[in-house]
């Protein structure tokens, strides 16, 4: 090889990634994208950009990130994203597919809106809001004002919380009125495109006194072999009796780096269900912050995760009990096969009038492999009296007897494996009234095995 | 060729030998049953049939059709034809008897070719309408909560459904009242048949009056000790299995059948 193709190379690969993608991120937000958006919260955003800046860089030794391989979070290669052609953007959106019926779908790539299926008129007429998150800030600014990254990134990643601020320039705002109750799901999908792209989705769901909704969010990768960047907030706000159930299918591709911080918020009476199925990224964290602040409030945190090859999960939560006779139930599930790891650093903490509390926490590991690495640590601090809290975190291999059993019908090794994984992951996935949503969460899950 | 053919068979499991010289030959068409006192090896002879790793077979041979099975492995063995009723089924969390069942039928199929559902469901509800089994079934775990009755059901539902050459059928009436006896019993007589081969592994003659052998063979400390017609069982519950233990010594050639 000459010098000259060297050099050709080296130039080539520097333009490539240029001609699809803006500013990298770490050169801050563009002021082209922040005029778009009002004064008050291009101020936000900069106040932003200047706390991402000063916050340290996470640290193996700090607790918050125990067992986490930080490195995976070099941000020097992730751009802005490019405009999507019209080409692309109709591909995007044929690919698209997830539930059969929804009450109102938003479809983004690249944090671009590609498409926006409008609520039924009856539900309009309810007052019921879907809409791009840019909309919410001009529209209802004060209920934006009040709900948006209300709660603290208290898991970690502060540092990314304040990057997602500084960024995020889409996403949805759903507002459910008292009393109203939205039957069929709302369905949020977030594709991530260009070659080293970093994204923010956010989803900020207000349910007012006791409405119901249903909310499920699909990650996913346009290329199985571009890498990309997902920081995403979602903030769920459960009012007096409402009930929410949240559901986040991320599927992004094996490339990805994403991080995922999640706040709850359950008032008086409220239930919010939360299932996160985690089955795409190279290094894919999940933070989910709890919190039970009125009487009665009950929160149930589901997830499960499947890994293959060297991928990585890392979940941090915080059951957080603020009011007395609330109640939450965490359920987490991981199947590791290969080189994987997991790690669940979770806290129950009942704060000093929570009194009658119930908290659980379960964490189950199936290790598939010798290779496969989980680390759980369950944690409490109870501050309040008469309450009910246990917390456990098991790893085990898959039982030789239910092998031989399922062998013994004739079930090649592989596809009894497969079942035997997908039953264990089942036991979350059913605790999902919804049977829709369940079908497709475990169409997902089979997928990730590839075809049969 | 047409019969499960197991000669002078020896099996141990650490260290410690089950099987000790074990010959009997089940042909398509027969019933034929295996009694004997606890601790006799009846139920290491089902496991080993069907390739449980945790025994080691030190000698001798199982032919299927004069195909050696020992070579391979559980799942190709029961692709064969051979199926073993498990005296305790495993409860399998989270797997649904209709998606179980799918999984072992499709695993039949020729290379590419996909189960027809229709087909599966109306077959599947067909033979649990023979078992009595409420529909409902199709959406339960495996044998998880079931009682006795309704994992020995399960067992004989699978056996209806996978359409094997040879079924061992291991202390099938275990956890069994008597309603439950006669329908599984009634299960299994209708899948006897001209092609099909049955080895019912029992310690009581009970089962024997509702699925009546062809004939009987008496199994004492890892070898078949005497071999007769279906009133050999009788006789067994009468007397018990008494005298057997000096029987044992006095035979040094397993019975032939």
């Amino acid at each position: 090889m000459t010098n000259q193709t060297a050099v050709l190379d080296e130039v080539m690969e520097l333009e490539s990634p240029q001609e699809h993608c803006g500013p990298a991120i770490l050169s801050g937000p563009s002021v082209a994208r922040e005029a778009e958006l009002p004064g008050w919260f291009h101020d936000q955003q900069r106040a932003a950009w200047a706390k991402f800046e000063s916050f340290p860089f996470p640290n193996r030794k700090d607790q918050a990130w125990r067992f986490s391989s930080v490195e995976a979070l070099d941000l020097s290669r992730y751009a802005q994203p490019a405009r999507l052609t019209q080409f692309e953007r109709d591909e995007i959106l044929g690919r698209s597919v997830g539930l059969d019926a929804v009450a109102g779908r938003l479809i983004f790539a690249d944090d671009q809106l590609v498409r926006r299926d409008p609520l039924s008129e009856t539900l309009l007429k309810t007052g019921v809001l879907l809409m791009p998150l840019e909309r919410a800030l001009l529209e209802h600014e004060d209920l934006f004002r009040k709900h948006f990254m209300a709660q603290p990134a208290a898991l970690g990643s502060a540092k990314f919380a304040a990057l997602h601020e500084a960024f995020v320039n889409s996403g949805t705002f759903i507002y459910v009125p008292r009393g109203v109750e939205v039957e069929l799901p709302i369905e949020i999908f977030h594709w991530l495109h260009g070659e080293n792209a970093a994204v923010f989705p956010h989803t900020l769901l207000i349910a007012d006194e006791f409405s119901k909704v249903t909310v499920i969010e699909h990650f996913r990768s346009a290329h199985p072999e571009r890498s990309g960047f997902a920081c995403g907030v979602n903030d769920l706000v459960a009012g007096n009796g409402a009930k929410i159930n949240y559901i986040c299918a991320q599927n992004w591709n094996e490339k990805a780096l994403s991080i995922q911080i999640n706040a709850t918020t359950a008032d008086r009476d409220a239930s919010a269900l939360s299932l996160n199925v985690h089955l795409g990224g190279a290094y894919s964290r999940f933070e989910s912050l709890s919190r039970l602040t009125g009487e009665g409030a009950r929160s149930d945190l589901l997830a499960v995760s499947v890994a293959n090859g060297t991928q990585e999960f890392d979940a941090r939560t915080l059951q957080d009990h603020v009011s007395p006779h609330t109640t939450s139930d965490l359920l987490y599930k991981n199947a590791l096969t290969d080189r994987t790891r997991n790690t669940f650093g979770g806290l129950i903490r009942v704060e000093p009038h929570a009194h009658f509390t119930d908290a659980y926490q379960t964490v189950r590991n199936l290790l598939l492999s010798d290779d496969a690495e989980a680390n759980s640590m369950p944690g409490l601090e109870i501050l309040a009296d008469n309450v009910k809290c246990s917390h456990g975190a098991t790893s085990g291999q898959i039982n030789e007897d239910e092998m031989f059993y399922l062998l013994a019908r004739g079930i090649p090794l592989p596809i009894a494996k497969q079942l035997l994984i997908i039953g264990f992951l089942n036991e979350v996935v059913d605790r999902l009234q919804h049977p829709a949503i369940t079908d497709l969460v475990r169409e997902l899950i089979e997928d990730k095995f590839g075809p049969r | 060729m047409n019969r499960l053919s197991i000669s002078n068979l020896r099996v141990s499991i650490a260290e410690q030998e089950i099987i000790r010289g074990l010959s009997l030959a089940v042909p398509k068409g027969e019933v034929h049953a295996i009694m004997g006192p606890n601790g006799s090896g009846k139920s290491t002879l089902a496991k080993v049939l069907a390739g449980h790793p945790d025994y080691k077979v030190t000698m001798g041979e199982v032919l299927m059709d004069g195909e050696d099975i020992l070579g391979l492995a559980p799942d190709e063995r029961a692709r064969k034809g051979l199926f073993l009723a498990f005296q305790y089924p495993s409860e399998i969390p989270g797997v649904t008897i209709a998606n179980f069942l799918r999984a072992a039928v499709q695993a039949r199929l020729p290379e590419g070719e996909e189960l027809e559902a229709t087909d599966y469901y109306a077959r599947l509800y067909e033979k649990m309408d023979l078992l009595e089994m409420d529909r409902s079934f199709t959406s339960r775990s495996v044998n998880e909560g079931f009682s006795g009755g309704e994992k020995k059901r399960n067992e004989i539902l699978q056996l209806a459904m996978l359409e094997p050459k040879y079924a061992v059928l291991d202390e099938t009436d275990s956890g069994l009242d008597i309603d439950a006896l006669k329908v599984v019993a009634n299960g299994v007589n209708s899948m006897r048949g001209p092609n099909r081969g049955i080895l019912v592994i029992t310690h009581y003659q009970r089962l024997l009056d509702y699925i009546v052998p062809d004939h009987v063979h008496v199994m004492v400390q890892g070898r078949i000790v005497r071999s007769g017609g279906k009133e050999l069982a009788l006789e067994l519950e009468e007397k018990g299995y008494e005298g057997y233990d000096e029987v044992k010594d006095e035979v040094s050639e397993p019975a032939m059948v």
